[in-house]
């Protein structure tokens, strides 16, 4: 069957080497982002690669009104549809720390924006039965610190709805994955200090769709972030408020 | 952040750089940086010198940059981001029936880095060097790009073979050839002596052709070794083994003469005395190393030298006499290959020539430098030439004995790239761009 897949957030490193991989494997790919001419690239990459369709779509985030002609344009290809979300914003909390007003920025980018992405899809995706959704969180919204509360909060506020979306849309024969990648190597990262055991963007994707594949929930990425943060939610608050991870 | 400081290294591991490395993932992200930043490209690092360091200072890492652009399956013309790996394409391409005319003894090479060192393959003698087959590239100068065919001619030739000097190539047009299928038929025959091996390699009519030679043979077995001829082909792939790492800096004595001697003695007498054909996927014939990551780790911490030259036709004594002495150093590792050139190639620095060209690897220890000082000036003196993509310890005066082209190429780049933002470790050491 034509299986399709809508991916918000095309840009970035993680989701160029998800689309390259499902394009192998014969799937077609919307690319979904604001950089046009970098998506057309990847377009080109993902037709090469094997995608019976590859088309590049404008999405912003922060504008609604771009989310509308995404939903018809798949909504004329026949068989399934899927979704993955690679989009989020993270900027220095440093910097929203000086400028509180960033703060809606970020959740919108992180949560709100995607969340309602996949609210207006919904309908056609229970209608088409068998969806499979990636959502893309973080284990920063595993546990509000210093370091980066307001990203991780909007993450951890796409998680619970992502939780939602998968008690409704497996209603319907689809499934939810959430993905709590640790560090990853992309331009996010570059440079960044403090950086361990970082993963490349095709492991990660490699993992995800091993997850949609087995039908997870909720899969770490690698796997043993599971276990870090397993230590990191197990310390109590009254001690873990002093501490700075 | 745009900005990472990172140590790196040629392939060979005795150069080494500390500097920042900017690593785009978006065309207009290079463009940036080529304006306001501007630093020499570099792709996987699989030169073995210097051609890839710029220490304590910058360079642009063009692995992200790795995206099919176009395609034509009815003329085999793909257009392709500049970090794009020559390993991936072929993999991608050959069950399509088309493959890089020209692909290097690594599929780890980006397109731009063969296009810089205007690379060669097992089938040079049959269609030239991989310059020879790009019909236009984007350069990107000072940040702004511009389109160069060759019917550009000084500043083609300029930047095919160019080493990265005339400015950042960002994709490639290239023109892919036809190919039977992902799989080759590989015809193995054992060569006795030097004289023999030459005749063959002159008389080889297959599509692509190498030998593989024992650099440790002395006397009359000088010069032994054994031809592979391949040809592709359409049928059935026998399953690839796992991809197998060195884990750890290998000891010193892993490589010691009687070691060598004996793995190579073992390895010639392999193949029985009537010959044998296998099938094997294509990158096992064409990356036959690939499939052991960071080999280069067997030569333990100090690294080691890849020496290659190319010898005119009629060199054939100093051939024999350059063998005698690397044998008789004890120092030769089993990683030796002599193969036939044509005439073909690209640019005003290509390596190419009409002769045969030796490569050989050493350890670097002990007379090694000497050995390769002593083989830089054999071939200087033989009207032949070093390969820039191995090179790590010529002299710049060696150097422009052996490129008479050297002049031409340095006023392009200079005209190009004025302040010398381009330069790197190699192009400094050998002073390749002062030109004279």
């Amino acid at each position: 069957m034509n299986e399709m897949w809508i991916i918000l957030g095309a840009t970035s490193s993680m989701a160029r080497a998800f689309a390259k991989q499902v394009s192998k494997d014969g799937s077609s790919v919307l690319l979904c982002g604001r950089d046009m001419d970098d998506m057309r690239a990847s377009a080109s990459d993902c037709l090469a690669h094997g995608a019976p369709v590859a088309e590049a779509l404008h999405f912003d985030a922060r504008e609604t009104k771009t989310f509308s002609s995404i939903i018809d344009r798949a909504a004329k290809e026949d068989g399934q549809l899927h979704v993955a979300v690679f989009v989020g914003s993270m900027p220095d909390q440093s910097v929203i720390d000086e400028h509180p007003e960033m703060i809606a920025g970020v959740v919108t980018d992180s949560y709100t924006g995607p969340a309602t992405f996949l609210q207006m899809i919904a309908p056609e995706l229970e209608q088409r039965g068998g969806a499979q959704v990636v959502g893309v969180g973080s284990v920063a919204g595993d546990r509000g610190r210093i370091g980066n509360y307001v990203y991780g909060s909007a993450k951890a506020g796409f998680h619970t709805y992502l939780a939602g979306l998968r008690n409704r849309l497996t209603r319907a024969g689809g499934h939810v994955v959430t993905v709590k990648p640790g560090f990853s190597d992309t331009a996010m990262t570059w440079g960044l200090e403090g950086m361990f055991l970082v993963a490349s963007p095709e492991k990660i994707s490699a993992d995800i769709l091993k997850a949609v594949e087995k039908k997870k929930d909720v899969i770490y990425t690698p796997f043993f972030w599971r276990y870090i943060m397993g230590i990191i939610t197990s310390i109590p608050e009254r001690v873990f408020k002093k501490m700075s991870v | 952040m745009v900005w990472k400081t990172s140590h790196y290294s040629g392939w060979g591991r005795v150069h080494k750089a500390e500097g920042r490395l900017a690593r785009p993932e978006r065309a207009r992200h290079l463009t940036q940086l080529s304006k306001e930043t501007p630093a020499p490209a570099i792709g996987m690092c699989r030169s073995y010198g210097d051609a890839c360091l710029n220490d304590n200072g910058d360079a642009i890492l063009m692995t992200r940059l790795d995206r099919i652009l176009g395609f034509d399956p009815d003329t085999g013309v793909l257009e392709v981001e500049a970090g794009a790996q020559i390993g991936e394409i072929a993999k991608l391409f050959a069950p399509k029936g088309w493959l890089p005319a020209v692909m290097p003894g690594t599929g780890f090479a980006t397109v731009g880095g063969c296009i810089a060192n205007d690379v060669h393959g097992k089938n040079h003698h049959q269609v030239g060097s991989f310059g020879q087959h790009v019909l236009s590239l984007t350069l990107l100068q000072n940040g702004s790009s511009k389109t160069v065919t060759p019917k550009n001619k000084g500043l083609f030739m300029a930047t095919v073979g160019g080493l990265g000097q005339t400015g950042v190539i960002q994709s490639a047009k290239i023109q892919l050839l036809p190919c039977n299928g992902d799989v080759i038929t590989v015809t193995e025959r054992r060569m006795d002596d030097l004289e023999s091996f030459l005749e063959a390699l002159d008389g080889s009519r297959s599509t692509y052709s190498v030998g593989w030679i024992d650099a440790t043979a002395r006397g009359k077995s000088l010069g032994r070794g054994i031809l592979e001829e391949a040809e592709t082909a359409y049928g059935l792939v026998p399953t690839k083994p796992k991809a197998r790492s060195v884990p750890f800096d290998a000891p010193g004595f892993a490589l010691a003469a009687p070691i060598v001697r004996a793995f190579n003695g073992a390895y010639f007498r392999r193949i029985p005395d009537s010959g044998q054909t296998r099938v094997k996927p294509i990158g096992d014939f064409f990356f036959p190393l690939d499939k052991i990551n960071n080999w280069n780790k067997l030569y333990g911490k100090r690294g080691f030298h890849q020496f290659q030259c190319v010898l005119p036709e009629n060199q054939r004594d100093t051939l024999r006499s350059m063998l005698e002495k690397i044998a008789n150093s004890g120092l030769a590792s089993p990683l030796a290959v002599l193969k036939r050139m044509g005439p073909g190639h690209a640019g005003y620095l290509s390596f190419p020539m009409e002769g045969y060209t030796l490569a050989v690897d050493f350890p670097n220890k002990g007379r090694a430098g000497a050995l390769l000082a002593e083989l830089e000036e054999m071939t200087a003196k033989a009207g032949g030439r070093i390969y820039f993509a191995k090179d790590a310890t010529a002299k710049p005066e060696t150097v422009r004995r052996m490129y008479p082209e050297l002049k031409k190429w340095a006023a392009i780049a200079d005209k190009a790239d004025p302040d010398g933002h381009l330069e790197t470790d190699l192009t400094r050491r050998l002073m390749l761009r002062t030109g004279t």
